[in-house]
């Protein structure tokens, strides 16, 4: 029996990372918003791995963090280990990883999101898009409620038309036990998407008490009070350990004697799964010479014993499972608490999507996070923030955002996802940004904390402590490269640290671009008039020390700025343009890109095709204005 | 302003007299003043006012051509923009000299169809001009995408995707590293990168000599014309070009470099070189001159060789031919001078090269070029004589992308050496990748994530 629930500006399908940020954004921005989950007990769950950050993810939590959102306090307050991964790699690549307390983590997500105003947290299975007039109405539940809605982001994760396979048994089945969404998929395919089928796993879960740690080697955490969040007033965490053991010969020996046994060879999956993520018999298959992999034991929180066994991903039988597991050091007598399992699942192609991750052909309807083709928790909130504070906007008729390549790794995340379509599970690596010098962990406020306040979710005092910080950077680089030292003050300092010496004097940028010299020495030689705080130092140390490879990054950011400014007008028919590449026009009309930038990179369109595309673009404005 | 500075020729190749490069853009003076040496600095100079200096290579200083500047200053110019033009009076090489000058002093070589696509957009054109524009554009660009192609297939591309091959090496590892900071792989050191560089750099600077001697200028079939001294090798030079660019004496040993001569035969293009004569000598010059010839001979698509026919046969001659019997270039011989009394031994001529191997001429009066014409023709139809596989660079653009890539990766292998971290290291290696890459249209960056995944083992 259908019933009118309730009337909202933005309802949010799924509570996932995505849903949580795109509904707390939406809710924070004055929008009256619904979540709707299949479970409410599982809120910001993490049906794989218990950690959040790592290269080019955790730049992501600071950017999601920078726009106002909640993951990097969350894993702040929650965690039970944090460490600065790629120290010595340059400041570029630098990123945290914490290791999360799961039960914590996602219990803190939902205090918050109970607590938000605006915000109404709900148990319910949505099987239908309520369309009307071509644009996005609503929602329809299982049991049969209906919820008005100027906006809808659906967040389905591995939900939609979720199928479980553990060796040669397979149910249909959503992640960690959940319950799937099989009609949804049903709708979104009647209402003209496109869906993919794509497949992950997870590997088992053994209890602690039966892990042999003498045999294990520690990996401990940094001592150094890390965070991801820019908030001044976060607790400090204890440290947990993790653990790591191999691999070997009789492993993988149990592994090829039962691999007709494993769905990804019997051909019983059919999904594409990530091969940045690939599960255990994969990579012996593959990787046939390597005596042994790396096994990863991380706690899954502080109040339960189940481990998570790190590298193990696997689809194979459970019985065989438990047999690998035996061979491992430290692992022979480990009891499995929960089997490792595969799961496929459909998702939007998501060049169906613009910029703003709103579905080209329904208005107001937008996706984010597996439901869009991706992989992994930060990749999932930084499209959930997007999809969450665009269908605000357009609720409150205000101009999109659209972030860049250049802005972040969530602006490369999109539009990649957006421009190029993809054939595996899509995770964010650092390779994939080209504006990598830029997108750093040091400096994701920097690049986006003034367009969260300008949007409105950046808090007053967050955004004058930015000020400030950005003040105190420009007057110390401003200093540095004005004032000179005499030869005699740093004679000492450059026979110190093994470098040449200098004639007259040096102007103090220049010394400070000398690898063997820091910011430290700087102040301890020259001191400011008021002392730095410890993150604008490292802003000055940084644009200093990279200022050539900067500059020249920023002229291309610069460059491609110019060509992303250049709108192509909604609905633009590129066959009216003569001249096109047969292939470039195809391509053109099925992306319908926002702007001349997209469509460079659209693969197939040609540099002739962008001149073209530039020229008629002209042709049409000055024409206009005749 | 909007745009980059770019460069081209701006006059028809191949066209006599003068050769133009056009520079437009933001920084067109200041390009045009690093490469231009006139009495006062272009910056200086009046707009629409020809002024005369040298042109020198920005780099090494040396001149490269001699002749005339003008400043145009936008939006008074073609584009719009700021424009100079540099009027050199030298042959397609030189002006490709002046042009390869000009980018190395910091524009970029401009897209087919650039100069009047920003003419439009900047208003420049009149509106119902844009589909002509447009035709303009995609006509150029096609024309150019078939040529650039067709000029790195075969053993070129084979050299490039090893060098890429190389680098994208060293590329995943860095990547691995920085991506999957606890994998068990091998920390990439300043080493691996010079290593890796040490192995490259060499191999594009063979690349790029290869290119800057000259060798083949444009697209053509390789013509080399041999014989002794003043048998009449620039005559016949002359008379298929029909025009007096070699100097021609009685004075044996007068053309001492190799002078060439663009041509068409029946539509096939010719690059023909005249060599100087090959004889004994103890000139030093004149054997350098002479070592060239053997050189070229190896290398040609097609010999001519030249004999006198009013001569007998001398052991120069006969050693020529048999060299040219062994060698794989085909051959045809061309008996000059049949107007004096015939001297020479024509059947030994023919055992040597073969019966239908010679023409008869009198090259100083252009008497036999046609015969000589049709069996070219003939012998490039029947498939004789193919253009061999160009295994050097030959496509400035393409030039331009070696030199940009040997420049990053010299520049990686610096910083990573003076200590500098992972991250700017990867930056060079990589664009020096992605340049190679641009040569041989190579240009997805799923590449590189492609290569990661096949090498290395990765999971979590």
């Amino acid at each position: 029996m259908r019933y009118v629930a309730g009337d909202y500006d933005v309802i949010v399908v799924g509570a996932g990372h995505a849903g949580c940020e795109a509904a707390l954004a939406s809710a924070r921005l004055g929008c009256k918003t619904l979540v709707l989950t299949i479970n409410l007990d599982a809120v910001a769950y993490m049906p794989c791995n218990p950690s959040v950050g790592g290269p080019a993810k955790g730049i992501v939590v600071r950017e999601i963090d920078a726009l106002g959102g909640e993951m990097g306090k969350n894993a702040d307050c929650t965690h039970i280990q944090m460490r600065m991964l790629n120290t010595g790699k340059g400041p570029a690549v630098r990123a945290l990883r914490a290791q999360a307390d799961k039960v914590l983590y996602g219990r803190r997500m939902k205090q918050v999101l109970e607590s938000t105003p605006n915000l109404t947290l709900r148990q319910g299975l949505v099987e239908e898009i309520l369309v009307r007039g071509g644009r996005v109405a609503g929602v329809r539940t299982q049991t049969g409620a209906e919820y008005r809605a100027r906006a809808v982001v659906l967040t389905t994760g591995t939900y939609l038309r979720g199928r479980i396979i553990i060796g040669d048994v397979s149910y249909p089945g959503g992640p960690a036990g959940q319950m799937p969404a099989l009609k949804l998929s049903e709708n979104l395919a009647d209402l003209g998407f496109e869906l993919v089928r794509f497949k992950t796993g997870t590997p088992p879960r053994v209890n602690r008490r039966s892990i042999d740690f003498e045999k294990l080697i520690v990996q401990p955490g940094d001592d150094e009070w890390l965070h991801f969040s820019h908030e001044d007033q976060l607790p400090r965490r204890p440290q947990v350990p993790c653990w790591l053991t191999y691999t070997n010969e009789r492993t993988h020996a149990i592994i090829y004697e039962n691999l007709h046994r494993a769905p990804m060879f019997s051909g019983e999956i059919k999904g594409r799964g990530p091969r940045y993520c690939p599960s255990i018999e994969d990579k012996v298959v593959r990787f046939r010479d390597r005596p042994g992999h790396q096994v990863f034991l991380e706690p899954e929180g502080l109040f339960t014993d189940e481990w998570y066994v790190q590298g193990m991903s696997t689809s194979l039988p459970e019985d065989v499972q438990v047999e690998m597991l035996h061979t491992i050091p430290g692992l022979e007598r480990a009891e499995i608490m929960r089997p490792g399992y595969a799961i496929e699942y459909d998702a939007l192609v998501p060049t169906q999507l613009r910029p703003t991750l709103e579905t080209k052909e329904i208005p107001g309807l937008f996706t984010a996070g597996q439901i869009n083709g991706t992989s992994g928790y930060e990749e999932a909130a930084g499209q959930g923030i997007v999809a969450g504070i665009n269908a605000a906007l357009q609720v409150l008729e205000r101009e999109p955002l659209v972030l860049s390549r250049a802005d972040g790794y969530i602006g490369v995340m999109i539009d990649d996802l957006v421009t190029k379509g993809t054939n595996e599970p899509y995770r964010l690596l650092t390779s994939r940004a080209e504006h990598r010098l830029i997108l750093r962990n040091d400096n994701a406020d920097l690049r986006l904390m003034e367009l969260g306040y300008r949007i409105g979710l950046v808090p007053e005092r967050r955004y004058e402590r930015l000020c400030r910080k950005k003040e105190q950077i420009e007057r110390e680089l401003d200093r540095l490269s004005t004032t000179r030292i005499k030869a005699r003050d740093v004679e000492f300092l450059l026979r110190e640290r093994g470098t040449a010496p200098v004639q007259d004097g040096v102007r103090l940028d220049q010394l400070l671009r000398r690898p063997e010299i820091n910011y430290g020495d700087i102040e301890r030689i020259a001191p400011p008039p008021e002392k730095l705080d410890p993150e604008a130092a490292e802003q000055v140390e940084i644009q200093i020390k990279y200022a050539g490879y900067i500059e020249k990054e920023q002229e291309n950011i610069e460059r491609m700025r110019r060509l992303e400014e250049r709108v192509i007008p909604e609905g633009f028919d590129y066959r009216e343009i003569p001249g096109l590449s047969s292939e470039g026009r195809e391509k053109l009309m099925q992306i319908r890109p926002r702007s001349v930038g997209q469509a460079a990179r659209i693969s197939g369109v040609s540099p002739a095709d962008i001149s073209i595309l530039l020229v008629y673009l002209e042709h049409r404005r000055r024409a206009a204005n005749e | 302003m909007e745009w980059d500075t770019i460069a081209a020729v701006a006059t028809a190749p191949g066209e006599a007299g003068i050769g133009i490069v056009r520079i437009s853009g933001d920084a067109a003076v200041e390009v045009g003043d690093r490469v231009f040496r006139g009495k006062r600095r272009l910056g200086e100079s009046e707009s629409h006012r020809m002024v005369y200096g040298r042109i020198v290579d920005p780099e090494s200083g040396e001149t490269v051509d001699e002749g005339l500047a003008v400043v145009m200053k936008g939006p008074r110019s073609y584009t719009g923009e700021d424009v100079v033009e540099i009027h050199g009076h030298g042959g397609p090489l030189v002006v490709r000299r002046v042009l390869e000058a000009v980018l190395r002093a910091g524009a970029r070589l401009a897209e087919p169809g650039e100069f009047t696509k920003r003419a439009f957009l900047r208003g420049k054109m009149d509106l119902s001009q844009a589909e002509a524009v447009i035709d303009l554009i995609r006509a150029k660009s096609d024309l150019a995408r078939r040529v650039a192609l067709e000029q790195v297939q075969g053993r070129l591309s084979e050299r490039i995707r090893k060098l890429r091959e190389r680098l994208v090496d060293v590329l995943a590892h860095i990547e691995v590293t920085i991506d999957y900071p606890e994998h068990d792989v091998e920390a990439v050191t300043a080493s691996h990168v010079r290593r890796a560089a040490d192995e490259v750099v060499p191999e594009m600077d063979r690349l790029l000599r290869d290119a800057h001697s000259g060798r083949i200028i444009r697209e053509g079939l390789e013509t080399v014309i041999v014989g002794k001294p003043n048998v009449g090798k620039s005559s016949l030079l002359n008379a298929l070009a029909r025009a007096d660019r070699a100097i021609v004496t009685d004075i044996p040993g007068t053309t001492r470099d190799v002078l060439q001569e663009f041509i068409q035969v029946r539509g096939i293009p010719l690059n023909v070189l005249d060599t100087a004569g090959i004889r004994e000598t103890g000139d030093v010059v004149e054997q350098l001159g002479v070592q060239k010839s053997r050189e070229r001979m190896k290398q040609a698509d097609l010999v001519l060789l030249v004999l006198d026919a009013s001569r007998p046969l001398e052991p120069t001659d006969v050693e020529l031919m048999e060299e040219l019997r062994s060698s794989p270039s085909p051959v045809l011989a061309v008996l000059n001078k049949v107007d004096l009394p015939v001297r020479v031994d024509r059947k030994a001529v023919e055992q040597y090269l073969g019966k239908d191997r010679i023409v008869e001429m009198v090259a100083s009066q252009g008497k036999g070029v046609e015969e000589l014409e049709d069996r070219i023709a003939r012998m490039v139809f029947g498939g004789e004589v193919a253009g061999r596989d160009p295994a050097y660079l030959s496509n400035i653009r393409h030039i331009e992308l070696v030199r940009k890539a040997r420049e990053h990766l010299v520049s990686a292998a610096r910083a990573a050496e003076e200590g500098f971290t992972l991250d700017v290291v990867a930056v060079d290696v990589r664009s020096a990748w992605e340049a190679l890459g641009e040569i041989i249209g190579e240009t997805a960056s799923e590449q590189l994530l492609d290569q990661i995944f096949s090498r290395f083992c990765l999971g979590k």
